[in-house]
């Protein structure tokens, strides 16, 4: 029999590294049979393709690194890198552009900045920016959910599309946020009376709508098991839902999209709580997460109204993982028995 | 300061000291011109003539050149040798100075020049000086090359690609398809960030490889000095 010798409350909530990723890693699966059901399997080989290329690279550099090769791969930590990179890669993609995102995510953004809990950007969005900037055309074209074409591409078509020389640009459509993104001259009402994928969802696009919803879902999981905290999630939405509301005009043709759009589509919900409540390279206290968190959704809607880019979910989180230290220092929760708060560097000069 | 021998300087100048790797004097021009191999030695010539023209001649004035304006009087040659060098590249490869760019002019800010300048011409004799700016700008442009042609191989497939601004007609077909003709580009090697990641990466490899020399030359040392007592008691020579 074991003896309890604990006399302080040492709580201790019997959290691992490993099991938080393996949760987060489980909470993402309601998005991912989302994406299954509207965009078919590709998302499946995506994600195969990453994982199996994380843990080869992990393995390779934590080996080159002289560091002990399985205590590393058992924290997950690339499992979940490589699984929110395959569900931000477009579907059927050729099958280098999963492996040379997965590479440069753990290889470049993690391993040679120190490794796990060293990154100061998030390994996953790095892969998927220089991907983006890379390759823009293969990355932008993403496959239209099934209700829209004649069916998804089937597995042997799947696999076709991924090693082999067929092309992706027959089951391709432009995603919802890139329809409003291009639009010209049509109001809003009238654009979503013409396009098939508003006039099939109910409010941000078909398929679009439930994979953001799926996300939700197991964002709402991870705050139930604690594993996150509300601020950056709530902060980043609230942000981007009171930009949209302050900058839709009722629809007209500048207008940039409702505000359920603007929520509901793109990587939203993958942003708001698998992104940033990345605690590395994300803010630390809850002051600074809000902080953070509202950061990424107005750069997210600045960036999706004003740049070039349809979807900017991950340009914004680069961004403010720059700015993530610096919010650090002048959210400095208040010391216990201290007055006010103080800065960090005030701290070390001391 | 003892005047360093010829072989010595060189070694600073290539290897031990070298301006982009040592020193990371002129990252500006390092990081936005190595696009492709021609920009990286069109920029590394200007900058290698420029840095041995200006320091020939601030050691040639440096017994008269009063302490006071010393900066300002090198800034003025420098910034002479560098309209000289836009005007040879205006004249002799137009393309190439309509590619470079701002960044031409922009070597009279480089700080490997004013550096080399300062801390090496305006004390040492002529000679040296002048091999010290031959070898300083040598070894950037040996960098400049370096990270040009990873650049344009991952960034583009090629390597030599438009050599013909820099050389004329005869260097028209020069273009090596390295990784095959459908190669589609690796875009970001060609953008700033892989700049920084190609600067950062040949950095470290030089760092592994002194290490690597360090290592196996103090490895020869210990045997040698396994022979010698060490002495921990009384007055210390």
């Amino acid at each position: 029999m074991s003896l309890m010798r604990v006399t302080s409350p040492h709580a201790h909530s019997g959290q691992s590294t490993a099991k938080v990723m393996l949760q987060v890693a489980a909470a993402t699966i309601p998005g991912i049979l989302a994406l299954v059901v509207f965009f078919g399997v590709g998302v499946l080989i995506n994600i195969a393709l990453c994982v199996a290329t994380a843990l080869a690279s992990e393995a390779a550099v934590m080996k080159l690194r002289g560091r002990p090769v399985a205590f590393y791969l058992k924290d997950y930590s690339a499992l979940v890198t490589a699984l929110l990179l395959g569900i931000a890669i477009p579907p059927y993609c050729a099958w280098w552009l999963p492996v040379v995102g997965t590479v440069t995510a753990i290889v470049l953004a993690k391993q040679l900045y120190g490794g796990m809990g060293y990154n100061p950007f998030n390994p996953a969005m790095v892969g998927y920016v220089v991907l983006l900037i890379s390759f823009p055309i293969d990355m932008t074209r993403w496959v239209a959910p099934a209700e829209l074409i004649y069916g998804t591409p089937d597995l042997g078509e799947a696999f076709a599309l991924v090693f082999g020389n067929m092309n992706v640009d027959g089951f391709t459509r432009a995603t919802p946020l890139e329809i409003v993104r291009l639009n010209q001259s049509t109001i809003l009402s009238q654009l979503y009376a013409m396009e098939p994928v508003f006039e099939k969802g109910n409010m941000a696009g078909v398929g679009w709508e439930m994979v953001n919803f799926g996300f939700l879902l197991g964002g709402l999981f991870l705050l139930f098991r604690r594993l996150i905290t509300w601020h950056a999630p709530v902060a980043m939405l609230a942000t981007l839902a009171a930009l949209s509301v302050m900058f839709y005009d009722g629809g007209s043709s500048l207008s940039e999209g409702s505000p359920l759009l603007h929520l509901f589509s793109g990587a939203t919900m993958l942003g708001a709580f698998f992104i940033i409540t990345d605690p590395v390279s994300g803010c630390t206290s809850n002051k600074g997460r809000l902080v953070f968190g509202a950061g990424v959704g107005l750069l997210t809607f600045v960036i999706r109204a004003w740049g070039n880019y349809p979807d900017a979910v991950a340009f914004a989180v680069l961004l403010m993982n720059f700015a993530a230290p610096f919010i650090d220092n002048y959210t400095l929760p208040r010391t216990y028995g201290h007055k006010a708060a103080r800065k960090a560097t005030d701290l070390e000069e001391q | 300061m003892a005047t360093p021998s010829y072989r010595e300087i060189t070694h600073n100048g290539l290897w031990k000291n070298n301006p982009a790797l040592v020193q990371l004097l002129g990252l500006c021009p390092l990081l936005a011109v190595t696009g492709s191999v021609v920009n990286a030695i069109g920029l590394g010539l200007a900058t290698t003539a420029v840095l041995t023209c200006s320091n020939l001649a601030v050691s040639l004035v440096r017994h008269q050149m009063p302490e006071t304006v010393r900066l300002p009087a090198s800034v003025m040659i420098i910034a002479t040798f560098v309209t000289c060098a836009e005007l040879l590249m205006k004249a002799f490869t137009y393309e190439l100075y309509l590619v470079l760019g701002i960044f031409i002019p922009l070597i009279v800010t480089n700080c490997a020049i004013l550096g080399r300048a300062d801390a090496f011409a305006s004390k040492n004799p002529v000679l040296p000086s002048l091999l010290d700016g031959f070898m300083m700008g040598a070894g950037f442009t040996a960098v400049l090359i370096v990270i040009g042609a990873v650049r344009e191989i991952i960034g583009r497939g090629t390597l030599f690609a438009d050599m013909d601004l820099l050389l004329g007609p005869m260097a028209a077909d020069w273009t090596l398809q390295v990784l095959g003709a459908d190669y589609s580009g690796f875009l970001v090697a060609v953008l700033p960030p892989g700049a920084f990641l190609v600067a950062g990466l040949l950095i470290a490899a030089k760092n592994a490889i002194d290490t690597q020399i360090e290592r196996r030359r103090s490895a020869e040392v210990t045997i040698v000095s396994g022979s010698k007592r060490v002495r921990t008691t009384g007055k210390i020579q």
